[in-house]
């Protein structure tokens, strides 16, 4: 039996627990403990401690009385977008202020149906806006990796200060992949928008899928837009991603955007041959500029799918560079109409004013931070009278070519795509996008394609940079196809060998 | 609009004649026991915040899905409007902040709607038919209710009514006075009522108008318009009409220029004032909502629902007036509700339609509107104002006589052939009990004989006479018939 | 595109949020970068392109005319800033 519970795979663990070698409460107490010990790195908002506990109690009975569920016992984190009931919510927003939402939402109740376990609520940046974790209401996370020429002693002085020169664990998933790359949890759930899945799990080691969209459920997860927002989980291995998934997937009839299609057994998957898979590799994915460690990981990535059997074929893709300008355009605006509830009526922070509308102007100043608020304002100017058809409608005809170019590479065959998921490897807190959006927005530029064409798309670690630092591969499925991600990334894992993540310096 | 202005319904200002220019919006509360995008009730009134999903409160990440029934509805209106239906309408998001507006938008329809342009024939009156262009109708959610009267500081939000199913019918501006917005109205609610697909019920609010109105010279482009805001009345829709219309003509005929606003139609003080809130000016931001996929049905959905539909009012009085030989205003009358409509076709068949619809129109509707019932909790049944006319058609009873009887059944019920039964209404036609009353009257008044012989039309006195003593039951021909020749006139 | 102080201004107030004066010389600075960022998309040739409503080929699924899942005015209104009696308070509107 491993001496420590945390070093479990949700595999590992579920195998463990389900054979009653340990128990969800012994689990569940190891996951608390690092977590306590790992406060310093601001992954979790709310740890909800005594309720995990209970859960875990719940899942020992119902593992002895034989009734146990596909993740019985099996303790997660939960990003704070998705509403828990009668537990803190708040999309890490100070508008949200106090919220206990009085519902739970369907993703995470398939989860405790299933039998895990809910060990708390995970930082983000605020509704999901961001690619590094740092417009969070609570602050920064920090990535468990150390800064390249770090020892422990500096990497904890600067955990107790402002975090500063720390890495990002990404975003805007960020404490969902700092929790899961730390050991914090066996896996955890996120979600994606432009890549706010598949960036934050390259930058910390971790597997994260952005299932099709409609595949899992967006009842209950707090809206940033609509259209592109999709469920998925973060977990350290493809085979866990796989568990994870089968259970946050599903039809919900509460959901007009949901697929109402049987849900198949994604760790089937895993492990299955690729022979004769064909991998299309877009030309337009060698952007200028690009590092030579990000080109020669990509390069690996082939040279391990044909040396699997699979067939590499080059294809081309003519509107990515498109996206994410498109998608700067698409996001903002359904989130200025999204947002739009947050308006200190109902629930959440209020701020008086002078009258109602000056109560709204200050209670969505200061209950908004910079980068949504510079968001709505984007959003609500490309829809505004004058502007709407050079911008929005523009944009959303680009959509329409961008998913076009997909679907013709897929009717030529083409089973999955292979790309690099992120530009870089992990930059600094404090680092990026402070005088210019922009340079942050840049982060996103090889995974917005997929939201914006409704594709899967799954993130893996490839291997490490030169500098040490966690870089990750995009494989981009046919819609509602994620078993040949799961088949294809599970290659890419073998062959790179299971990244060996930080030990505890935190 | 290129016609003509029709003389009859110009108005005359100051310095000339002017015309009035009338569109409207219709906003129908769909008939539907849950709401447009909730499963939340539509019952009328309730405590605060009762009738209120999670989805109605706009609590974050919940998700609208669509009520099938109010598409349907949707529909039926439409083909009840002999408007196009489309086969693919989208929802969008019309953007903007207010209390009673939880989301921060409300879901309607704006560029595809569920129904495209038909019309509506119009009678303004027994000689005046016009048609009225509809533009659109399409599907949005209605808003909360702010109470503004309840704290001097604050306004209290009731979100029972937020989130339910309205149809927004928008007419052509083809309405040129108040009578014809009346006429318009009314006729589009009996439309409404009988395809069931809104209650029409104007004091909860079912049933609200927003209602443009201009005024221009005979002849010249469309004047600058003001709409006032929902009117809740069709008597107010005319006054609204009648007295914004003076307004601009004033302001006009001052040299001055009508601002583009929305208005307020004060019932009370008898005119329009500018709304405040709705001062500033709007930009909704409309787009499609990315909630809510397009909602798509083919040309079979919409046969199905047309199969269903009842017999609409025009073809109904069309109908009336070929197979019972009804006046158009009386075949007009009756169709203005469906249960009026049957009543009478229960009353009139295979019997004297004319006389069944002189006793519906006449006696029981008089009836009804004096004591504020409606056909549906009228006390007497078109089978016992079937029998009153069977009795007065054989001969049994005389007009005067049922009439009386009509009373009797009203207040007490019962059947008719009956109570003529117990209480010997039936008509005298025995000529020899007929022949003693009129000789003993004649007998008695030897002055009044000299007159009527000088005077004929004194005849109705000496027949009044003979029905006092007969009680009413002598049959009125025999007795017109012997007094004739028993005075020699 | 770019847009003016006063384009700042009014699209602050149209999302309903206060901006101090000295925030919008930045607000402006941002939103431009951002607005020349999508500036390339004007090159792109979209004639004849349908705009994208739903990104997965389905259509609206409709739902029955039941009544069910009311909240409670308690629950409703339990997360309010201000409520009374089961309704919501707001600073007056006046209309
Ligand atoms: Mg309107
Ligand atoms: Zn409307």
């Amino acid at each position: 039996m491993m001496s420590d519970l945390t070093k479990f795979t949700l595999a590992e663990a579920r195998d463990a627990v389900a054979s009653k070698k340990i128990s969800s409460l012994e689990l569940t107490r190891a996951h608390i403990d690092a977590i306590e010990k790992a406060r310093g790195l601001n992954a979790f908002v709310l740890e909800t401690p005594d309720k995990a506990l209970d859960m875990a109690k719940a899942s020992d009975a119902r593992i002895a009385s034989g009734t146990a569920g596909p993740l019985e016992g099996l303790p997660l984190g939960i990003k704070d977008l998705y509403a828990t009931e009668g537990v803190h919510m708040q999309a890490c927003s100070h508008i949200l202020d106090g919220f206990r939402p009085p519902y739970e939402s369907t993703v995470t109740s398939q989860l405790w149906r299933d039998g895990a376990v809910m060990l708390g609520k995970l930082n983000m940046d605020e509704f999901a806006m961001g690619s590094s974790n740092e417009t969070s209401y609570y602050g920064p996370v920090a990535s468990p990796w150390l800064p390249p020429g770090w020892d422990e002693t500096k990497g904890r002085a600067a955990l107790k200060g402002d975090k500063k020169g720390l890495l990002v664990p990404g975003g805007s998933s960020g404490g969902s992949s700092s929790a899961v790359a730390a050991h914090l949890c066996l896996a955890a759930t996120a979600t994606d928008t432009g890549g706010s899945i598949r960036q934050p799990a390259a930058f910390t080691g971790t597997v994260g899928i952005k299932p099709t969209y409609g595949r899992c459920s967006r009842w209950g997860v707090a809206a940033f837009a609509s259209s592109l927002d999709q469920a998925g989980p973060i977990a350290r291995t493809v085979r866990d991603s796989a568990i994870m998934l089968r259970s946050m997937a599903g039809y919900d009839a509460k959901d007009s955007t949901s697929v109402n299609a049987p849900v198949p057994d994604y760790e089937k998957a895993v492990g299955a041959s690729i022979k004769g898979k064909k991998i299309g590799i877009p030309k337009e994915y060698r952007i200028d500029g690009m590092p030579a460690e990000i080109e020669a990981l990509w390069q690996q990535g082939i040279e391990w799918l044909r040396a699997a059997g699979a067939e590499i074929v080059d294809i081309s893709l003519p509107h990515t560079k498109t996206a994410l300008p498109a998608y700067y355009i698409v996001a903002p605006a359904e989130a200025s109409s999204n947002l739009a509830r947050y308006d200190g009526v109902r629930y959440g922070l209020r701020v008086p004013g002078k009258d109602i509308s000056s109560m709204y102007e200050n209670t969505r100043a200061e209950g908004f931070g910079r980068e949504v608020r510079r968001r709505i304002m984007i959003g609500t100017y490309v829809l505004s009278a004058g502007y709407y058809d050079a911008y929005y409608v523009r944009a959303q005809k680009i959509r329409t070519l961008i998913k076009r170019d997909f679907e013709l590479a897929y009717q030529d065959g083409i089973d999955a795509i292979l790309t690099p998921a992120t530009p870089s490897a992990a930059f600094g807190i404090g680092e990026k996008g402070s005088s210019d959006p922009v340079e942050m927005y840049l982060n996103d530029v090889f995974t917005v394609t997929v939201n914006m064409a409704g594709l899967p798309g799954l993130a893996v670690p490839g291997g490490l940079s030169a500098s040490g630092l966690p870089l990750g591969l995009q494989l981009i499925g046919r819609p509602f196809e994620e078993e040949t991600l799961f088949s294809v990334a599970e290659v890419i894992e073998q062959a790179a060998g299971r990244i060996s993540l930080p030990q505890a310096w935190w | 609009m290129t016609t003509a202005a029709k003389p009859s319904k110009l108005i005359k200002g100051a310095t000339g004649d002017w015309e009035i220019v009338v569109g409207m919006e219709i906003h129908a509360q769909i008939t539907s026991h849950s709401k447009l995008f909730s499963s939340a009730s539509t019952s009328f009134g309730g405590d605060p915040n009762s009738h209120v999903t999670l989805v109605d409160a706009a609590m974050p990440g919940m998700l609208p899905v669509i009520n099938e029934e109010c598409v349907k509805q949707a529909i039926r209106t439409g083909l009840g409007l002999k408007a196009k239906i489309n086969h693919r309408s989208v929802f969008d998001r019309k953007n903007y902040f207010y209390p009673d507006l939880p989301q921060g938008y409300q879901i309607s329809q704006f560029k595809d709607p569920i129904v495209g342009e038909g019309e509506v024939i119009v009678d303004v009156s027994a000689s005046e038919q016009i048609i009225v262009g509809v533009e659109r109708l399409h599907l949005e959610q209605d808003a909360g209710k702010s109470l503004h009267d309840q704290s001097p500081t604050e306004s209290f939000v009731d979100l029972n009514r937020s989130g339910v199913a309205l149809m927004e019918i928008v007419s052509r501006p083809d309405i040129r006075s108040a009578e014809e917005a009346r006429a318009y109205v009314t006729k589009l609610r009996t439309i409404l009522r009988y395809l069931g697909t809104c209650d029409g019920n104007m004091e909860e609010g079912s049933l609200r108008a927003d209602v443009n109105v201009s005024v221009r010279r005979p002849g010249e482009p469309l004047g600058t318009r003001c709409e006032i805001k929902n009117v809740n009345s069709i008597r107010f829709i005319g006054q609204a009409v009648d007295v914004e219309a003076r307004r601009q003509i004033a302001i006009i005929e001052d040299g001055g220029k009508i601002d583009q606003e929305t208005r307020l139609f004060d019932p009370g003080k008898g005119e329009t004032r500018s709304m405040r809130s709705k001062e500033e000016a709007h930009d909704y931001r409309y787009f499609p909502d990315p909630d809510l996929l397009p909602l798509e049905f083919d040309q079979a959905y919409v046969d199905e629902l047309a199969k269903g539909l009842p017999e609409l009012p025009d073809d109904k009085r069309a109908r009336f007036i070929a197979e019972y030989g009804l006046p158009p205003y009386d075949a007009g009358v009756l169709v203005m509700e469906r249960e009026s409509a049957d009543y009478f076709e229960a009353v009139a068949r295979g019997r004297d339609a004319k006389m069944a619809a002189n006793w519906v129109i006449n006696e029981l509707f008089g009836r009804l509107n004096k004591e504020g019932k409606t056909i549906a909790t009228s006390p007497v049944s078109a089978q016992q104002l079937g029998t009153i006319v069977d009795l007065i058609s054989a001969g049994t009873i005389s007009g005067k006589l049922a009439k009386d009887l009509f009373e009797i059944v009203w207040s007490e019920g019962g059947d008719p052939n009956v109570i003529v039964e117990e209480r010997g209404m039936k008509q005298v036609t025995d000529t020899g009990a007929i022949e003693k009353a009129v000789d003993e009257i004649i007998a008695a008044n030897p002055e009044k004989v000299e007159q009527a012989k000088a005077k004929p039309t004194m005849l109705g006195w000496f027949v009044g006479q003979v029905m006092k003593q007969t009680g009413g039951k002598a049959n009125p021909e025999a007795v017109n018939t012997l007094l004739k020749q028993k005075l020699g006139i | 595109m770019s847009v003016d102080q006063a384009t700042v201004r009014r699209i602050a107030h149209l999302a309903r949020i206060a901006v101090r004066d000295e925030e919008v010389p930045h607000l402006q600075e941002e939103l431009n970068a951002i607005l020349s960022f999508v500036e390339e998309l004007s090159a792109v040739d979209v004639s004849g392109v349908e705009p994208m409503t739903s990104v997965i080929p389905m259509s609206l699924p409709l739902r029955k005319d039941e009544v069910s899942g009311h909240a409670g005015a308690d629950v409703v209104t339990r997360n309010a800033p201000g409520a009374e009696d089961h309704f919501f308070t707001v600073p007056k509107v006046v209309e």
